[in-house]
């Protein structure tokens, strides 16, 4: 008897591997390095009833539990809600190119921020200090985007190409860029402020965006995580799935409004940060194998460890000065997605 | 002709009779059946009745509406007029009835990258699937059994994507069968496949069909191998039933000429008409 397609152990545990190693090296290092081990055992302190003695002096473990375990936590958060809703938007679209970035859903989600904060000028750090209108704003921008990049790629007719979606996507992006440039230079005392988040950054978080967000990724974990035996019918086309006793219809929207939420929230606290959508999905596809039960955990996992080492490079590589994290996403994320294509070529969709 | 609205010569079909292999006498009641695509009208009032267990297939030129008309009588299109599935209305069938009542194999199903063979007829078993659960042991079993009786369990690790021709059309056919329904609807299964195939794959259908009392509308455009299969055709054209009956009584020299637009010889042959073309 044949098994079905789904996550094989091994995988889910080089996963969860991946996590926890993301999670030590984020903790370890920075501008004041710490002991693995001492940073390890500090990290088992944080279970209730276990106390083990780490060998870090009371600003250490001030350092690691209080700076950057929510660093490291967002990036975990944020790397991967994006992976998975690039994954969903994949499935959704049935295009391997789809990704929040492409379809100007990130672009949509961005335009809400930059209009929240051009507004709130002079109310006080509208970014540090999150309100509750940014995530809402973005998510607002995320589902117009969509449903604009939708739109018109539905004005292809009835035969829409992977292409067109895509070509969709990239004039909604630019449309969206426009005007949110035009309210950034209609707002020039925000401009830094706007600007610093647009190159994505992890650098102001605390427990404070780490408990916003949460909800959130709960949410979009929860909905996209329990389509993903209809994103494997879904392969086959509408018409089919239809046949098999499916909704696609149903199901599309349901995953789109899900990815966009986790999307817009991710972009909210983050800005924006390309590649993980994108990269993560296919990395997984071409290792793990094209189910979507396998494809939607393990972007999960490989997204957080991912986007959470991308930010220790941020921080660490550049000396004093971090680097924006979308521009190590970028840097580290090409390259590696082309060695993994060239080897793994005969597996690819 | 005109109106297409041709009853059916068969007395068998004309009421919910309690002949047939299957519980119900009629698998398939169409009527009236119309359906616009893109603003043009593509199927004009077919009437059509399919009888449990019977094989009947719709032949005609291209653009008659076969595929179409076979569409949405598997509920697959809008359309005006009725269609009854083993007697309730299409629309009245929820997609998880409906999938479980007909099964479709389209004219080129979309294979899906890098899907391995069993993956891919598991999908079959959708509508049995609750929702947010996944498949039970059953369903994997169904699988397995519909493997072994196609012959396809050697490749039930494979891709999709690396089977012949001759082999991926019965792992479509396997799929549907898998989806345990009692009506299948073939959207020319065999114009894919060289003679040889043709034929396994049509033997295939005939062995299923007896074994497991299913009933089978088709759309074919080899007439001879259509003929030879189907216990009754109908003949569509303009999207109008301009024929219909046994073999014999559709596939006349007079008919194709009409309709075709070609000039044939209709052969007696031992399983139904050779159809001949021959240059004007």
């Amino acid at each position: 008897m044949t098994r079905a397609a789904g996550l094989k152990p091994a995988w889910l545990a080089a996963g969860l591997l991946a996590v926890l190693l993301a999670l030590v090296a984020g903790l370890a290092f920075g501008s004041v390095p710490l002991p693995p081990a001492g940073v390890a055992a500090e990290l088992l302190n944080l279970i209730p009833g276990v106390r083990l003695h780490s060998g870090l002096t009371e600003r250490e473990i001030a350092i690691v539990t209080e700076l950057r375990l929510p660093r490291v936590i967002l990036g975990l958060l944020v790397g991967g809600m994006l992976a998975l809703a690039g994954a969903a938007y994949q499935g959704v679209f049935r295009n391997p190119l789809a990704d929040p970035h492409l379809l100007g859903v990130a672009a949509g989600a961005g335009l809400g921020v930059t209009v929240v904060i051009a507004f709130r000028a002079g109310t006080g750090d509208a970014t540090t200090n999150l309100p509750i209108a940014v995530p809402v704003a973005a998510f607002a921008g995320a589902l117009i985007a969509t449903a604009l990049t939708w739109l018109l790629g539905a004005a292809g007719g009835r035969d829409r190409s992977p292409a067109t979606l895509i070509l969709a996507g990239v004039a909604v992006s630019s449309f969206l860029a426009a005007a949110q440039t035009y309210v950034m230079q209609r707002h020039v005392d925000t401009l830094r402020e706007v600007y610093s988040w647009l190159l994505g950054r992890l650098a102001t978080a605390g427990w404070h965006d780490v408990l916003m967000i949460l909800p959130y990724a709960v949410v979009t974990g929860a909905i996209v995580l329990s389509q993903r035996r209809e994103l494997d019918v879904l392969t086959v086309g509408d018409e089919e799935a239809s046949s098999l006793g499916l909704h696609p219809q149903r199901s599309r929207y349901l995953l789109i409004v899900a990815a966009s939420l986790g999307t817009a929230a991710a972009v909210s606290v983050s800005g924006l940060i390309g590649f993980v959508g994108i990269i993560v999905p296919h990395t997984m596809r071409l290792l793990a194998g094209p189910s979507y039960r396998s494809i939607l955990p393990l972007s999960v996992l490989f997204g957080g460890a991912f986007l959470a080492l991308a930010d220790l490079l941020a921080r660490t590589a550049g000396g004093a000065a971090e680097i924006p994290i979308g521009v190590v996403t970028a840097f580290f994320g090409a390259p590696f997605f082309i060695v993994v294509l060239r080897t793994t070529r005969t597996a690819a969709p | 002709m005109s109106g297409g609205l041709t009853p059916t010569d068969d007395a068998a079909a004309d009421g919910p009779g309690e002949e047939g292999a299957g519980a119900v006498g009629v698998a398939i009641v169409v009527r009236g059946l119309r359906v616009w695509l893109e603003r043009t009208l593509i199927v004009d009032g077919v009437d059509l009745d399919v009888a449990a267990g019977e094989w009947v297939t719709v032949i005609g030129p291209n653009g008659a509406g076969k595929s179409t008309a076979l569409r949405a009588i598997g509920g697959l299109l809008p359309f005006e007029g009725s269609v009854e599935l083993a007697g309730t209305a299409v629309e009245r069938l929820s997609r998880r009835e409906r999938a479980k009542t007909i099964a479709t194999v389209a004219q080129s199903p979309v294979v899906p990258p890098a899907m391995r063979v069993f993956d891919y007829v598991l999908l079959g078993r959708t509508p049995y699937v609750p929702p947010l659960g996944r498949e039970s042991a059953a369903d994997l079993a169904a699988v397995d059994e519909v493997l072994g009786e196609l012959d396809l369990e050697r490749f039930a690790g494979r891709r999709l994507d690396t089977l012949s021709g001759g082999e991926r059309q019965r792992v479509f056919l396997a799929r549907a069968l898998v989806q345990g329904a009692r009506i299948l609807l073939l959207d020319e299964p065999t114009s894919a496949l060289d003679i040889g195939h043709q034929q396994e794959v049509l033997e295939l259908v005939d062995r299923l069909r007896a074994e497991r009392g299913l009933t089978v509308l088709a759309t074919m455009h080899d007439l001879t191998t259509a003929g030879e299969y189907a216990d009754r055709m109908v003949l569509l054209s303009a999207g109008r039933v301009v024929a219909s009956g046994s073999p014999t009584e559709v596939l006349t020299e007079k008919n194709l000429a009409e309709h075709y637009r070609v000039r044939v010889r209709v052969i007696e042959g031992e399983h139904g008409p050779l159809v001949v073309p021959t240059r004007g």
